[in-house]
C-alpha cells in the first residue's frame, strides 16, 4: 500500500464533506479524484499531505500514520501541488525548483551539481527550461503552473499530490503534463493522485477514480467501474453523456436537461 | 551545470567581502570625519594609542569618541536591518519591517514614561526593552494560532500582523497622551528618543551578543527561510516545521528589536530600507541576503550617524532623521519600479 485512509471524515465547520473513508491507493496506480466544488476535494488533499488534521479516522503512508511520520523524511516520500500559489518575493525559476531539493540535504548550506542538474532535467520535462533565470513573478499562469510541477518532479518522491494539475494550462500542455503523470506511473511505478475537472482528460489518464458527493458519500475503484455515465451524473449533480471514439471515452454535460 | 553552484558561491564570497570591506571604510571614514577631521595618514598613529590605552593627542581622544559611536551605530544598523530580513520573511511580505507588530511603539511607551519621570539612562534603556518584551509576549498569547506548529500552521500570519498593527496604534496613543502631559522641560529628550539619536550610545557588549546569537539562528535557518519564503504553508511538505520556524523569526526579530531600540531608540527605515534594497542587489535568497543585509545595515547607520553628526555641525541631528530623509524617497522610488 503507498496511502490509505481509515474511517477519515472531514468537516468544514459543521458540513460534513466525507464520512467514514477506507480508501487505498496501490504503488503505480494514478487516481483521480473527481466531484462538485465545495465536495471536499482540495480539503482531503491537504489531508493526505498532512498539511490538515483529520477530523475522524486517519491517512496513513506506507503502512505508518501520517502524523507518526517525521517531517523531513515524509518530504522525501510524496510531494504535494498547492491549487494556488502566492510569490511574495522575487526568486527566479531554477531557485524555486532548487527548494525543493531542500529534504535532501540537511547541512549542506549550498545545493550541489546533482541538484541542478536534476532541476533543470524536471524543468525540461515541463518545457520551462528557457525560464530558468526568470523572475517567478513575471511568469503567466500557465508557466507558473507548469514551474510548480518541476519543481514537484525535482522533489523526486514516490507519491505525488496534485491538486489541479491542468489549472491555467493551455491545451497543449494539459495533454502533456498528464501524459508525463501517466508515464511516471506507468515505467517509473510512481502514484498519483490528482483532482480535476476535464473528466475525459481524467479517464484518459487515470487508472483510478474517487468521487465525491460533498455530503459525507464517497465511490472509489477501477476507471472502468466507477467513471460510468449514470454514476458521474449523479456525483456531479448534471446529466452526463459518455461518447466512444476509437478507444477513447469523451464526456461531456447533457445540454438539453440543463 | 556543474558551474552554477560554484558560480553562487563565488558571487557570495565576493559580495560578503566587498561589503565587508566597505564596513571597514566606513569605520575609518566617520573616524576621520567631524568639526575636526583627522587625516587619514594620522589615523594609524591614533588607533595605536588607543590600542595601548593611552590618549595623548586630539586625534586619539577624537578618534575614541567618533569610533565608540559609529561601532554602536554598525551594531544598531545590522541589528535593524537583520530584523527587517527575517519579519520580511516571517510575514512572507516583502514590505515588513521590525516595527510592524508594535516592538518599537511598546519600547516607546517604557521609554517616555521613564523620559517623562526623569529616572536615570539605564532605566530609560531597560523600560524600553520591557516594552518591547511586554508587547511580543502580548503578541504571542494573542496570535499563537499563526505561530503555532503542525498542521495547524495553515492560516497563514494575518492574525499576527493584525494584532500587531492593532498593538502599534495602541501603544502609539499612550505616546501621543504622555507627550501631551509631559513638562515642557523633558519634551526635547522624549522626541529624540522617538526619532532615533545615536548620540548617548556606549559600546556596549550585549548588542553585539545578541546580533551574533541571532545571526547565527538566521544563516541556520536560512534555506528554510527561503523555502517558506517560496511555499508558504505548503513548506511543511518540503519537510519544513512552519510552526517552529515561524516563532524563532518571531522571537529572534524581536530580540534583535528590542536591543537596537534599547540602544538608539526607534530609527525608521533601516530595517524597511536596507534589506529591500539588498534584495534588490543580492536577490531574495537568503542564504547570502541574511549576510549582505546585516553587514550592509550596518554600514549605512554608520555613515548615516556621521552624516547627522556633521550636517549641521556643530549642532547635530537625530541620526532617525537621517535615515527617514534618505529612506523615504528611496523607498517610493524601489517600490515605483516594482510596480512597473
Amino acid at each position: 500500500m503507498m496511502i490509505g485512509t481509515c474511517k477519515l471524515s472531514l468537516k468544514a465547520g459543521q458540513r460534513q464533506l466525507i464520512q467514514d473513508l477506507d480508501w487505498l491507493v496501490q504503488e503505480g496506480e494514478c487516481w483521480s479524484i473527481i466531484g462538485r466544488n465545495g465536495a471536499g476535494k482540495s480539503t482531503l488533499m491537504r489531508a493526505l499531505a498532512g498539511l490538515r488534521a483529520p477530523d475522524g479516522g486517519h491517512v496513513s503512508l506506507g503502512g505508518r500514520e501520517l502524523a507518526d511520520w517525521p517531517l523531513d523524511e515524509l518530504a522525501r516520500q510524496r510531494a504535494f501541488l498547492a491549487q494556488s500559489r502566492s510569490d511574495a518575493f522575487s526568486y527566479s525559476v531554477i531557485e524555486t525548483v532548487l527548494s525543493a531539493r531542500h529534504p535532501y540535504h540537511d547541512n549542506r548550506y549550498w545545493e550541489n551539481s546533482d541538484d541542478h542538474a536534476i532541476a533543470i532535467k524536471s524543468l525540461e520535462a515541463m518545457e520551462v527550461a528557457d525560464l530558468a533565470a526568470r523572475d517567478v513573478r513575471t511568469l503567466s499562469g500557465g508557466e507558473r503552473q507548469r514551474v510548480a510541477i518541476a519543481a514537484m518532479l525535482a522533489q523526486d518522491t514516490p507519491l505525488l499530490l496534485l491538486d489541479e494539475p491542468a489549472n491555467a494550462l493551455d491545451l497543449a500542455h494539459q495533454v502533456s503534463v498528464m501524459n508525463i503523470l501517466a508515464r511516471l506511473c506507468r515505467e517509473q511505478g510512481k502514484t498519483a493522485v490528482m483532482i480535476g475537472h476535464d473528466l475525459t482528460l481524467a479517464h484518459s489518464v487515470s487508472t483510478h477514480a474517487l468521487l465525491l458527493k460533498g455530503d459525507g458519500r464517497w465511490l472509489a475503484g477501477a476507471k472502468a467501474e466507477v467513471m460510468q455515465a449514470d454514476i458521474l451524473s449523479d456525483y456531479l449533480g448534471h446529466p452526463i453523456d459518455v461518447i466512444q471514439h476509437g478507444t477513447r471515452s469523451i464526456f461531456i454535460p447533457n445540454e438539453e436537461t440543463a | 551545470m556543474h558551474s552554477f553552484s560554484r558560480n553562487l558561491r563565488q558571487r557570495a564570497t565576493i559580495t560578503l567581502i566587498g561589503l565587508l570591506l566597505f564596513a571597514v571604510a566606513c569605520l575609518i571614514f566617520s573616524g576621520m570625519t567631524g568639526s575636526v577631521s583627522i587625516p587619514l595618514a594620522d589615523i594609524p598613529a591614533a588607533l595605536n594609542e588607543l590600542l595601548h590605552g593611552q590618549q595623548s593627542t586630539l586625534a586619539a581622544t577624537l578618534l575614541d569618541l567618533r569610533a565608540s559611536r559609529a561601532v554602536s551605530a554598525f551594531v544598531t544598523g545590522a541589528a535593524l536591518s537583520l530584523a527587517g530580513v527575517m519579519m520580511q520573511a516571517l510575514l512572507r511580505n516583502p514590505l515588513a519591517d521590525p516595527y510592524v507588530l508594535g516592538l518599537s511603539a511598546g519600547a516607546s511607551v517604557g521609554a517616555l514614561a521613564a523620559l517623562m519621570f526623569m529616572y536615570a539612562a539605564w532605566v530609560v534603556d531597560a523600560a524600553a526593552f520591557g516594552g518591547a518584551v511586554a508587547v511580543s509576549m502580548m503578541l504571542y498569547v494573542l496570535a499563537r494560532r499563526d505561530l503555532r506548529g503542525g498542521t495547524a500552521a495553515e492560516a497563514g500570519t494575518s492574525q499576527l500582523l493584525l494584532t500587531g498593527a492593532i498593538l502599534s496604534s495602541g501603544c502609539m496613543a499612550l505616546v501621543t497622551l504622555m507627550l501631551s502631559i509631559a513638562p515642557e522641560s523633558r519634551l526635547r529628550s522624549m522626541v529624540f528618543w522617538m526619532i532615533g539619536d545615536l548620540s548617548g550610545a556606549q559600546m556596549r557588549w550585549m548588542p553585539w551578543l545578541v546580533l551574533i546569537g541571532a545571526l547565527a539562528f538566521a544563516l541556520r535557518s536560512a534555506r528554510a527561510m527561503n523555502v517558506m519564503a517560496l511555499h508558504a504553508e505548503a513548506a511543511a511538505t518540503l519537510g519544513i516545521r512552519v510552526g517552529a520556524l515561524r516563532k524563532g523569526l518571531f522571537f529572534v526579530s524581536g530580540l534583535l528589536t528590542a536591543s537596537a531600540v534599547t540602544s538608539a531608540g526607534s530609527i525608521g527605515f533601516v530595517g524597511l530600507i536596507v534589506p529591500h534594497a539588498c534584495r534588490f542587489a543580492v536577490g531574495p535568497d537568503h542564504r547570502l541576503l541574511i549576510p549582505a543585509a546585516t553587514l550592509a545595515g550596518g554600514s549605512f547607520l554608520m555613515l548615516a550617524d556621521t552624516l547627522a553628526r556633521t550636517a549641521i555641525a556643530p549642532q547635530q541631528l537625530p541620526v532617525g532623521v537621517v535615515t527617514a530623509l534618505i529612506g523615504a524617497p528611496v523607498f517610493l522610488y524601489q517600490l515605483h519600479r516594482l510596480r512597473k
